[in-house]
Formats: C-alpha cells, structure tokens, sequence
C-alpha cells in the first residue's frame, strides 16, 4: 500500500496537530525523531481544522501548518477547513 | 455589516490569476520568448493549480513568522556559546561541506526561479516561482548567519564563497546548477521542482538535519526545518510541475520522461557527499544513508512513481543501479575524501571502532567484505605514523565532475570507467547515467570546466597543489586540510574543553 506522510516540527503546537491527525485518521503512524515526527498513512490523510482547534483551544489557520512543516509526500488539497494528502490509486 | 472574507481559493484566484491581463498590442510568444523551444506543449495554462493557494499576503505573514523564531534561536545560540554543546568537534566539518556545497546552490536556485518566475506565460506558475526564488535567497541568508557563529571558532569556514565553483568537490553541485540553469525554463523547473526538490532534498533536509538536532547543533537543525517547511512547498509546485505538463500534451510525456531519467541520475551523483554525511560526519547516529534512501526514496518515490504511472511516466532510468550502489556509495566518498585529505578545505578521519562496528551492522552485505579491512589497513599504517595521503588528485566524470570512484554493480572491486569520443576528442565518466547524459547533449558538456584538468591546464594560479589550494582555492594549508588528529580545530576543543 501506498503510504503518504507529513514530517512536522517536534514544538509545542505540533503536539496539537498530532493528536488531531489520530483523532481523525485512526490507522496513522506516528514516528518520534530526534526534533521531528514523521506521520504516514495509507493513502490518505487529513489534518481537519476544527479538530486541531478543539485540540489547541484557540482559533487555527489550516495555512499556520507551514509553520510547523518539515516535509510531506502525497497529492496536496488545501482549503480552509482541511489539509488533505492523497496518492491516486 | 463587515464585508464577508473571501475563502482560500477566491482569494487565491483574485491574488494570483487576477493580476494577469491579455496582450492587446505585443504578441504574447515574444513576451514568453522560451516557452516553446523544448519542444513543451502547454494548451491551456488556466489548468495549472497552485495546492497550497499561498498568496502574497500570506506568504509574508508566515515568512516573517518563521524568521522571527529562527533569529530569536540564532541570537539564544550565539549568545550561550551553543558550539560548546555539540557532540564532538568532528562534527563541525559536515557544515564546512554543506556551507561550500549547499548554500551557494540555494544562491544558484534563487536566480534560476527568478528567472523562470518571468518567463512562464501562466501566472499561477509565475507567482509560484516568484515565491520560491524568495525563499531561496532566504535560505542563502540563514545558512549564512547560522554558520558565521562557527566560524569564529573554526577554521575552513571563511572562504567557501571563493571555493564553490573552483575547488575539484565542489564543482559537482555547482555544475548540477549550471546544467540547470542553462536548460530552458520547464527542464529546469522538472530538475530542480521534481528531481531535486521533490525526489531527494528530503534525504539532506530530513535525516541529515535530524542528526544536527541529534549532535547537538540547535543552530543547524533550526535553520534547516526552517528551510524544509519551504520545500514542503517547493516539492509540491514540483509534483503540480509534471502533472500539469502531462495532462496538458501527450506530446510532453517523453520529453518530460527524458528529464526524468536525467536528472534523477544527475540528483545521486550530486548526493554523494551528503551519504558520507550521514554515514561518517554525523558522530551521534540517527539512520544510515541506507535506511534514509530507503525510506525518502523508494518508499516516497515508489508511491510517486505509481502515481505517475497512469500519465505513462516509468520510474527513472538505472533507478536499479543507483539503489544497488548506495550499499556503497558512503564508504567510496568518505575513503576518496580521507585518501585526498591534503587537497580536501575540511578534516577526515578514521571511524572510530565504534563507528566501524555500527557500519557493519548498517551495511553487513558490502562493509566487513569491502570496506572495513580498508580502515583496519589505514589503523595500522596511523599506529606506525605512515597516515597515508594520495599525492595529486583524482579524474572527473566529464558530466556529473564527481572523482571517477563509482564500482561496478556486479563487481565492487572493480572501477567505472565509461568513454566517448565526440569530434575527435575522448571524454571520460563514472557510470552510465552519465554516458548517456553526455551523448544526448555533446556540446553542453564539453564545455564542462572540471577542476583537476583545469589546474593541469595551468588555469589555477599554480603548477603544484600547495600553490592552487593557497593562491587559488583560498584555503589555509596546513590549517584547513590534514587529519582532524593535531588539527588547530581538534586542539582549540581540547583547551575549551580542559579549561
């Protein structure tokens, strides 16, 4: 199976976003590495933006994930509401 | 009533494609004077779509957002003498490779995205390019400010400016530029977006900058992520890049899987030297050079791949020797790098016995066989004091200008020697990804300005190597070169460490 991945910033707002991408993307693995965490999935996986504010307790921009990103691989779908990686197959 | 915001991609589209304005009076092919003569066919540019709708406003926003937390770690660094707290002072001449060999191809990708960024006829490409070429410049400038703190405490890092297009290693990323560059605007775009940013900036950018973190150099692995969380967007202008181009035309798709093949074999030549990197300049151990290919190339790239299959695009050419050779691609540079220490602007050495025990643990098909009884040999001859320099220096691949050290596949004793002969005259390469790159354009790479034939020309401001490497590469000899054992680096460590 085709995994994408996002690679983020081990910081304090990443832990947040991390727990949003398990709470909505149940089979996700989270990697820790030294200053990083790398998250692949199979096929797809959405950072969705409600979640990573209820997470985070504040308003959050799905666009201040460049912030945060190291790297990713897969299909980008950006709109203000979710951040979305796909492979096509 | 406020006035109701505008969603991402209404803004994007007014910020972006409404700059745009049709030609009334100058013929649109002169304004875009490059944009057919690859043989590229581009139908319809409005289908071009920009994933991460950033548009200017939000551009500078999270720059500016990122450069703050970047300066802020920087001063912190600075201030609390943060080079005391890396893990071995070897460690320090992975950044005198990266500062020659990196940062000036950061300065070379700003001016060749400025320069495409003008000469797209689309605008959603042209302010994706303009963006990059940004980002780029910055990255020129962060590498720059994160290594000036090292080098007020070590040498080798005051000159790699003068040295990148002139010394005989660092020619090989600084021609891989050049070939870019001088190629029209969408082979650049498919070399540099694709090859480059896409298939192998995340084995520099990713595990090289986790060992930074890992060895303690918080400047480092700050301004690297700083700079990845760019190329996360540099690699997905580099898969819109191929897929626009191959929707578009079923006439682009051999062209574009020509580039493919090219560059692809041009990116692992070039990564040679970031293998050695990760295999024998990081002190502290995240992951193999192996491991790394493993994970950022063939898994990433596999999935790519298949992605791509549907446009009819097939994995690149020789991708089956690139993998065979990265069993051995480290252990070849790092022991052409330690035979040539004499010419070399950083310090080498014998792994550790530790270090030779994780190797041979990493690499338990090719290191005990091939390599290990290499370093055993350069143990005994340290022990006796003969620490062995080769005298001169190696011959160039004419394409790629890495030292001619590539092993065959099926026999690693045994060297790659291909050749040509192209109006009269005999060219030289590593492999045969370089072969073919030479034959399928002759009058581009005979232009090659290789190092080592250079200063045998006369061209180098000496007739011996002393001479070239003081008056021409700049470097200070006796001080910047030699073995990192009774280096002034090695000793300024031990007295900051004693006192």
């Amino acid at each position: 199976m085709n995994k994408v991945y996002i690679a983020l910033q081990d910081n304090d707002v990443s832990r947040y976003i991390v727990e949003a991408i398990e709470a909505d993307n149940p089979d996700v693995k989270v990697q820790y590495q030294p200053a990083m965490i790398r998250i692949e999935n199979d096929l797809q996986l959405t950072i969705k933006r409600e979640t990573v504010e209820e997470k985070i307790g504040r308003d959050w921009d799905v666009q201040e994930l460049h912030l945060s990103l190291i790297t990713l691989g897969g299909n980008v779908d950006e709109d203000e509401d979710a951040f979305t990686l796909s492979w096509n197959q | 009533m406020a006035a109701k915001k505008l969603n991402m991609k209404d803004k994007y589209k007014m910020l972006t494609r409404d700059l745009d304005w049709e030609f009334s009076y100058q013929d649109r092919k002169e304004a875009f004077p490059y944009e057919e003569y690859e043989g590229i066919k581009i139908t319809d540019w409005s289908k071009w779509e920009d994933p991460f709708r950033l548009t200017m406003d939000a551009y500078w926003k999270y720059q500016a957002e990122k450069e703050k937390k970047l300066y802020a770690i920087f001063d912190a660094f600075a201030q609390n003498n943060g080079h005391l707290n890396i893990s071995d002072p070897r460690y320090v001449n992975a950044l005198k490779v990266f500062l020659g060999g990196v940062t000036p191809v950061e300065y070379q990708a700003y001016q060749g995205f400025a320069h495409v960024g003008r000469q797209f006829g689309g605008v959603g490409a042209r302010v994706a390019c303009q963006m990059q070429s940004i980002d780029e410049l910055r990255h020129v400038q962060t590498q720059i400010h994160a290594m000036s703190h090292y080098n007020k405490f070590f040498d080798g890092l005051h000159n790699w400016n003068g040295m990148q297009d002139k010394v005989w290693y660092m020619s090989v990323p600084t021609s891989f530029f050049h070939d870019a560059r001088s190629s029209g605007p969408f082979e650049f775009l498919l070399a540099i977006s694709f090859s480059f940013e896409y298939v192998l900036t995340n084995l520099l950018f990713v595990p090289f900058m986790s060992g930074a973190a890992y060895n303690g150099d918080m400047a480092t692995v700050t301004f690297g992520f700083s700079s990845q969380s760019d190329e996360a967007r540099h690699m997905t202008l580099g898969l819109e890049v191929i897929k626009f181009l191959l929707e578009q035309h079923e006439d682009n798709v051999p062209i574009v899987q020509k580039w493919v093949d090219k560059w692809f074999w041009r990116g692992t030549r070039v990564l040679g030297i970031v293998s050695m990197m990760m295999d024998y300049m990081l002190p502290n151990k995240v992951m193999s050079w192996r491991e790394a290919w493993e994970i950022y190339f063939e898994q990433a790239g596999g999935a790519l791949f298949k992605d791509l299959a549907r446009y009819g695009i097939k994995p690149p050419k020789y991708v089956d020797i690139a993998t065979a050779q990265m069993d051995h691609m480290s252990h070849q540079t790092w022991w052409n790098f330690y035979n040539f220490g004499e010419a070399a602007g950083f310090h080498t050495w014998i792994p550790s016995d530790k270090e030779l025990d994780w190797l041979s643990e990493k690499y338990p098909q090719t290191f005990d066989k091939y390599y290990r009884p290499r370093w055993e040999l350069a143990k005994k001859m340290e022990a006796e004091g003969k620490r062995f320099y080769s005298k001169g220096l190696p011959q160039l691949c004419n394409t790629c200008q890495v030292a001619m050290i590539n092993t065959e596949v099926d026999d690693p004793t045994m060297l790659v020697y291909r050749s040509t002969e192209y109006k009269g005259e005999k060219y030289h390469f590593c492999s045969d990804g370089c072969h073919d790159i030479f034959v399928d354009e002759p009058e581009k790479f005979v232009q090659s300005w290789l190092p080592v034939h250079q200063i045998l020309q006369g061209n180098c401001g000496g007739a011996d190597l002393e001479t070239v490497m003081r008056e021409y590469y700049g470097m200070d000899v006796g001080v910047d070169n030699l073995d990192m054992k009774g280096s002034p680096d090695e000793l300024r460590w031990k007295e900051w460490k004693s006192a």
